[in-house]
């Protein structure tokens, strides 16, 4: 007889049980309140924000900062926004976006807080222009995100290499080396040729992508789509350029063939692999943190061949399920200020975005220590406000996607030059059309 | 001391207090109570499991772009367009491959090891056990481990080759070596898992069938095939449908094999991307069409109750009816 209620009280506390999992997914999250508020800020890679932090939370102290993702390659970061923005909760209050993907979630403007509604209109001056106008929609009415860095291209090279291999050493002297791509691959060449046992540059997707860049910044400035969001993977010769300079760096045996990000590619960096790296500003910050202290002083930086070029760059944005907009938007405005992109800069080597911030001496006069003291601030800086920005179409990163694993086909041999070609052309347009 | 200590109240006879209520009560006890027991499973499963279904299958009939306030109905359209992509074939015909190359060593190499441990070893208990630890450490950190020692060229196993003379292999860029460097993760995994549940049915079939084979002059071998292996059928069954869900569902293994940029591709060739990998591709980055994936997910669902199905005929075939024959006997 005892054992009855004890098999009620169990049935009952198992029922209870279950209900308290099915509502534990719905309830939560913190109400805004007058107590101290925690703003989340989601990044990928390395924005080097942590002393910003500090400073913005002692002058605020009612608020507190956590940061999630910093050292998360992009790849993994965007699925994840993505997510959260179309489930409505979970994204950060600052979230961070990659200019490829800029273009996605502006075509979906209601995720995000107008920033012009609170006042970002006067703080147009401090961007460059471009990057100013990418932030807004089509329409010029919202305005998704504040600039954070723009990606100014160099090259990036071992010294102990170089001198490995009877080249010059000095950033003066190589950065005359490669005045252009074939010049470059001619260099890369004799490197080969001296059989140092590293390969001349890392793969050839990243290089790619820098070539290609820089030729539609120079040209059209556009690369897979036009102004008008057509899919020109076929018709833009930009991009038939860069395809056929990379055919040509593969096929004179300079890459290291390390896919990019891959693990074998980080390993390759500390094992002193390959001697250059296609290098946007951003790119050293990743350089220190793979290759280690071990390489310290003997990476430097010279010019990149061609003529300039801009790759990657961010925005910050505010999403509009965070519950501390104002507080969020308070945030975002401080980080992507002269004074926030100076901070950056010298963590981690992001190039600013403003014009101010630019021209102050902390820029101008910089120096990085683990380039062999490269005055990155002169390399990076000069000729940043005439970068000539290239327009990215809606379905940019899933085409680029493609061209690049075509690319990637031919660098493992797994496909002719002209086979890669078609592929490309065939998938780009297949991703296009999803 | 040999007091007995019996802490339930002294049995009355239930005679004492004929209201109606209680007896509704009781009633209502015995009727319903047994499905408020089991309600707990169907209310979770209905939750995350019916609900998510029936959901994905709403969604799969829309153009359904993630981030998109409006999702257009377009029927089968999701359905008709994945019958004629070729990329969905070839992550099914990937899957299938891997699935086919890891489970039958795996469960081939189940039976052997279950064998093995069924016999009088010293210290038993621990080869058991030990046989279960690949199962307990964590996917992702034996998929990185896996994915290093194939490295094309840092990796051990290409040096290894190296040592004998042989040519490094791209275990990354080519399909079938792909193939193979995953299916040896998953077997490192769950060889030693399905090892252990063929042993428990083996501890359950008696003596005495081996006892009266030994008599009718069966060796070892042919016990082990006339008797284990008839009688372990229906655990042979649950094992393989168990490695179908699994090895058909398998995302885990090939996405962390697959490091750098756009993992989920599986290789610039896709060459091992599977179907599960291909859904996540279409649904999240870079494409977003959820419809697209969720009709993935669907065709999965309709690929693992046909490769189940086919399983079970097959196994019951193979089977015969020795074991009745036996038993008869």
């Amino acid at each position: 007889m005892a054992v009855f209620p004890r098999r009620r009280l169990a049935a009952v506390a198992l029922a209870a049980a279950t209900a308290l999992l099915v509502t534990a997914g719905c309830g939560g999250g913190d109400e805004p309140g007058d107590g101290p508020v925690t703003l989340t800020v989601d990044v990928f890679g390395q924005f080097g924000y942590e002393q910003l932090y500090q400073e913005y939370m002692t002058a605020n102290p009612g608020v507190k900062i956590v940061e999630r993702g910093t050292g998360t390659n992009l790849d993994e970061y965007s699925p994840k926004l993505t997510q959260w923005l179309a489930a409505g909760r979970g994204a950060g209050d600052v979230v961070a976006i990659e200019e490829g993907l800029l273009v996605e979630y502006k075509a979906n403007p209601a995720n995000f807080v107008n920033l012009l509604d609170h006042g970002a209109a006067d703080l147009k001056g401090n961007f460059l222009e471009w990057k100013w106008n990418a932030g807004l929609t089509a329409d010029g009415k919202q305005l998704i995100g504040l600039g954070t860095d723009v990606g100014g291209i160099a090259m990036c090279y071992r010294k102990d290499l170089f001198q490995k291999a009877g080249l010059p050493t000095e950033r003066d002297e190589v950065s005359k080396l490669w005045p252009t791509w074939p010049d470059y691959i001619a260099t890369g060449e004799k490197f080969v040729a001296a059989k140092t046992g590293a390969s001349f540059l890392d793969g050839a997707t990243n290089t790619f992508n820098t070539i290609l860049l820089q030729t539609a910044g120079n040209s059209s400035g556009y690369s897979y789509y036009d102004t008008s969001e057509k899919l020109v993977v076929d018709s833009n010769p930009a991009v038939r350029q860069a395809y056929d300079t990379t055919m040509d760096i593969i096929d004179s045996g300079l890459s290291g063939k390390y896919g990019s990000w891959s693990e074998e590619w980080v390993s390759a960096f500390k094992q002193s692999k390959f001697a250059t790296i296609a290098c946007p500003a951003w790119m050293t910050g990743v350089i220190e943190a793979n290759a280690g202290t071990d390489a310290q002083g003997k990476w430097d930086i010279a010019r990149v061949p061609g003529n300039g070029g801009n790759w990657g760059g961010s925005h910050l944005a505010v999403p509009k399920q965070s519950k501390h907009q104002a507080e969020a938007i308070k945030l975002a405005k401080f980080l992507t200020s002269a004074k926030g992109q100076i901070g950056a800069f010298k963590a981690k080597g992001p190039l600013p975005s403003s014009p101010q911030a630019l021209d102050d001496p902390a820029i101008t006069g910089a120096t990085n220590a683990y380039f062999s003291g490269a005055p990155v601030g002169a390399i990076f800086g000069t000729g940043a406000k005439s970068l000539k920005p290239v327009y990215m179409g809606p379905k940019n990163q899933a085409v680029r996607t493609e061209v690049e694993n075509a690319v990637r086909t031919v660098e493992l041999g797994q496909r002719s030059p002209a086979q890669g070609w078609t592929d490309a052309v065939t998938n780009a347009k297949k991703a296009a059309a999803k | 001391m040999t007091v007995q200590l019996d802490a339930r109240p002294p049995a009355t006879p239930a005679t004492g207090n004929p209201r109606q209520s209680s007896g509704r009560l009781s009633r209502f006890d015995t009727r319903f109570s047994p499905y408020l027991y089991i309600a707990p499973f169907f209310l979770i499963f209905g939750v995350f499991g019916a609900y998510p279904l029936a959901y994905t299958f709403w969604v799969s009939l829309h153009d359904w772009d993630l981030l998109g306030a409006d999702h257009p109905f377009v029927g089968a359209e999701n359905y008709t367009r994945l019958l004629a992509d070729t990329d969905f074939w070839h992550a099914l015909v990937n899957t299938l491959g891997i699935f086919v190359i890891s489970t039958v060593p795996q469960l081939l190499a189940a039976l052997w090891l279950a064998n093995l441990l069924n016999r009088g070893l010293r210290a038993r208990t621990g080869w058991r056990m030990a046989v279960l630890v690949p199962n307990v450490t964590s996917t992702a950190a034996v998929a990185i481990v896996f994915g290093v020692l194939f490295g094309r060229e840092f990796g051990m196993i290409n040096w290894l080759l190296d040592l004998v003379g042989m040519d490094p292999i791209g275990w990354k860029s080519n399909r079938f070596a792909s193939w193979v460097a995953i299916s040896a993760m998953v077997d490192w995994r769950w060889t030693g898992y399905n090892a252990l549940i063929l042993l428990a049915a083996m501890q359950a079939i008696p003596r005495d069938l081996y006892e009266a084979a030994a008599i009718d002059g069966a060796n070892r071998a042919r016990q082990f095939w006339s008797v284990t292996v008839p009688l372990l059928k229906p655990t042979i069954i649950f094992c393989t449908i168990i490695a179908t869900i699994g090895g058909l569902q398998l995302f885990t293994e090939p996405r962390m094999f697959n490091s750098g940029t756009n993992p989920i591709r599986g290789g610039p060739l896709r060459e091992s991307q599977t179907l599960t990998m291909y859904m996540f591709e279409n649904a999240f980055a870079p494409h977003y069409n959820f419809g697209y994936g969720s009709a993935v997910a669907w065709l999965l669902f309709a690929l693992i109750a046909i490769v189940a199905a086919v399983n079970v005929l097959i196994l019951r075939r193979l089977g015969g009816d020795r074991p009745q024959k036996g038993a008869a006997r």
